[in-house]
């Protein structure tokens, strides 16, 4: 099966600045990809590259099988759409006019716009939710709801590809994960979605796949399972998180706030290995007994990487 | 059946079809009702002059003229002339003019993702002006001054366009910047030239500037009429394309509409009607301007409305104004002198009561 994306030996550059070098992945039909990775490392780059609003330099991007470089403007619209990170148009466009708009690609004729294509708009409004958000003013919406009003163009659209760019940098979080359920849900119908995000857990928890990009190329790709470990994390952000799972859940941590609570965790279990109680681990915290040496002597090689002094953690500060 | 169905009440109920507030089917009857009332001015406008004939003559004499079974006594040469050569081919300029520089500030305005954008950004105006004076100077050296103002006029948009281009593309930033740039400079050799010229001149380049109807023959409606309404066709088909364009480039290249190509076909004939307009009867203002302003408060933003409706509401203002103009006094007012003390306290109570809502 040919991939529904594919990126081969990408490179772009703003003029002697290099942003891509060398970029290859490929996202599978019906996948939701998710392209993951810091600041500056190139993301929204190969973004603006796969849907031809910048000429890559070198390297070749095939869409459904075609070469989008030889693709036309009209053409490219039928294959790919894109939700842009959300924004105020200067014009009071009602929702629905906005959503209609996703159906551009496909308008023809002198007024163009025919029941058919208000029938798919509105059910791209009702299949989010929306319905009760049609009649207001497009720029009067709270950013999440502007937010599912663009992916309800989206979808409007009816491409087979998706391409979303932080989705869910500006909202709140159960906002987040309702764009992210979203994402999930257009996904089971069969539509390929690349979605860029800043959160290690939304990723991990929604995305079939991850590519993780850091310092203008790709370091790690695969299922979520695979890619989202303590050691990509270490690779891209040193020393900040730790992986943990939860009930067979991956959940991504600070790892300062990892330690903490594994410290209180194991000393907790320290206390009933002894068979103390509570009154006995107020002791053991409160430090000169000889549990409390050992539980130090553990952690503090654990501790001590995170740049804890030892001799805070042997008077029990810690 | 049952989806259909479904679906068809899914669509009352998200007022595609059937709703309060900006539904098609009313967005169509207010359209009808402001064409109307453009044909009333137009039908008032002609009885009012400075020299008093009654409207039946009026009437009688357009009559004569449209129907080849009219009776033809009773109507003088002097009211023929008056009201056929005169009056009529004025108020159909005033309304073409207006027509044009509306649609072309409604195009304008969505091209630059701007609701203050007027006709004359790219520096139509100032070209225009160069190429009057210039005419008006030099009168033996250029054949005549609506031609040299036409093609200074589109020349300093040409200029303001491939300046603002790099890298096949015209960021509008960097478009406005130019058009601004390029102004100045047509300004500043208005004024050289205006320091050079005779007193005669001097007098004809600033009643020039000021703009008028005064000269309108049928040979301007003739010139302008079958170039306006082609070029306004064309822009209302492509409104929905610029409702596109004004969500911004990449979101319209994204939606299957090539921003640079859209963008260069609606300038192109913005810019053309709006120079043939300015060429014609001087620099107006406002109108461009305020008319679709007006008309996104009647219709809401989309441009498949708002384009023919600022259209037939700048032809309207223009012609209240220019009628305004000739008979208010004895003498005649400049008419962008009257577009300019209508239209200023207009938009200044826009900003107040509506500025945030529709400047964002």
């Amino acid at each position: 099966m040919t991939p529904m994306l594919d990126v081969k030996d990408l490179h772009f550059s703003y003029g002697d600045t290099p942003v891509l070098r060398g970029v290859s992945f490929e996202v599978n039909e019906g996948e939701l990809c998710g392209l993951f990775g810091p600041n500056g490392c190139g993301k929204t780059t190969l973004f603006k590259c796969c849907l031809n609003f910048l000429k890559s330099n070198r390297g070749s991007i095939r869409m459904d099988g075609k070469d989008i470089k030889k693709l036309k403007v009209e053409d490219m619209a039928k294959i790919v759409a894109y939700v842009p990170q959300e924004h105020k148009p200067p014009f009071p466009y009602l929702a629905r006019e906005v959503v209609l708009m996703g159906r551009t690609p496909r308008l023809n004729g002198f007024f163009g716009i025919s029941r058919e294509d208000k029938m798919k708009a509105a059910e791209a409004l009702d299949l989010l939710g929306l319905t009760e958000l049609a009649d207001h003013p497009y720029n009067q919406l709270s950013g999440g709801q502007r937010q599912m009003i663009l992916m309800a163009r989206a979808i409007a659209q009816e491409t087979p590809l998706m391409f979303l760019d932080e989705p869910t940098s500006a909202l709140d979080f159960s906002n987040q994960i309702r764009i992210w359920r979203i994402m999930r849900m257009v996904a089971e119908r069969g539509v390929t979605i690349l979605a860029c995000s800043h959160d290690p857990n939304h990723v991990s928890w929604f995305c079939d796949k991850v590519v993780v990009m850091k310092d203008n190329r790709i370091i790690k790709e695969g299922s979520s399972r695979n890619v989202i470990t303590e050691e990509t994390m270490d690779e891209i952000y040193q020393d900040v998180c730790s992986v943990r799972s939860f009930g067979g859940i991956r959940v991504v941590l600070p790892r300062d706030v990892a330690l903490r609570e594994e410290m209180r965790g194991f000393g907790k279990r320290a206390v009933g290995m002894i068979g103390a109680s509570d009154e006995g681990w107020d002791r053991l915290q409160r430090g000169g007994k000889k549990e409390s040496v050992i539980l130090s002597q553990t952690l503090s090689h654990r501790l001590g990487e995170c740049g804890v002094d030892k001799r805070q953690i042997r008077s029990g500060e810690a | 059946m049952a989806d259909t169905i479904r679906k068809i009440s899914l669509l009352e109920r998200l007022g595609f079809d059937i709703s309060s507030g900006y539904s098609e089917g009313r967005k169509i009857l207010i359209l009808s009702a402001l064409l109307i009332l453009l044909l009333i001015t137009v039908g008032v406008a002609i009885t009012f002059g400075a020299y008093n004939i009654s409207i039946a003559d009026v009437y009688r004499i357009v009559l004569v003229h449209i129907s080849p079974f009219a009776d033809v006594t009773g109507v003088t040469k002097l009211h023929n002339t008056i009201v056929w050569e005169l009056r009529i081919p004025r108020v159909l300029l005033a309304v073409i003019v207006g027509t044009a520089l509306a649609t072309a500030g409604a195009v304008f305005q969505g091209c630059f993702r701007n609701p203050l954008v007027e006709p004359y950004i790219l520096g139509i105006s100032s070209g225009a002006a160069f190429g009057a004076a210039m005419g008006i100077v030099y009168s033996s050296f250029f054949l005549s001054i609506q031609l040299s103002a036409f093609i200074f006029g589109s020349l300093a948009v040409a200029m303001a366009y491939f300046l603002a281009r790099v890298r096949k593309e015209t960021p509008i930033v960097t478009l406005i910047l130019a058009g601004v740039i390029i102004g100045s400079i047509f300004s500043a050799m208005v004024s050289i030239l205006k320091y050079i010229a005779t007193d005669a001149a001097l007098r004809e380049i600033v009643f020039w500037l000021m703009g008028g109807f005064y000269y309108a023959t049928w040979g301007d409606v003739r010139l302008l009429a079958p170039i306006m309404i082609p070029c306004f066709l064309i822009m209302w088909a492509l409104g929905w394309k610029l409702n596109i364009l004004s969500m911004g480039d990449d979101e319209a290249r994204a939606l299957g509409v090539n921003p640079e190509k859209y963008k260069f076909i609606l300038i192109t004939l913005a810019t053309l009607v709006t120079s043939l307009a300015v060429s014609t009867v001087g620099i107006i203002a406002w109108v461009g301007l305020m008319m679709p302003h007006a008309t996104r408060m009647m219709l809401g933003p989309d441009h498949r409305y708002v384009i023919p409706a600022s259209a037939i509401l700048g032809g309207s203002y223009l012609l209240v104004c220019d009628t305004m103009a000739r008979t208010l006094t004895s003498s005649e007012i400049p008419v962008g002198i009257i577009t300019s003390i209508l239209g200023a306290p207009y938009l200044f109570y826009l900003l107040r009561t509506r500025g945030k809502a529709m400047l964002g």
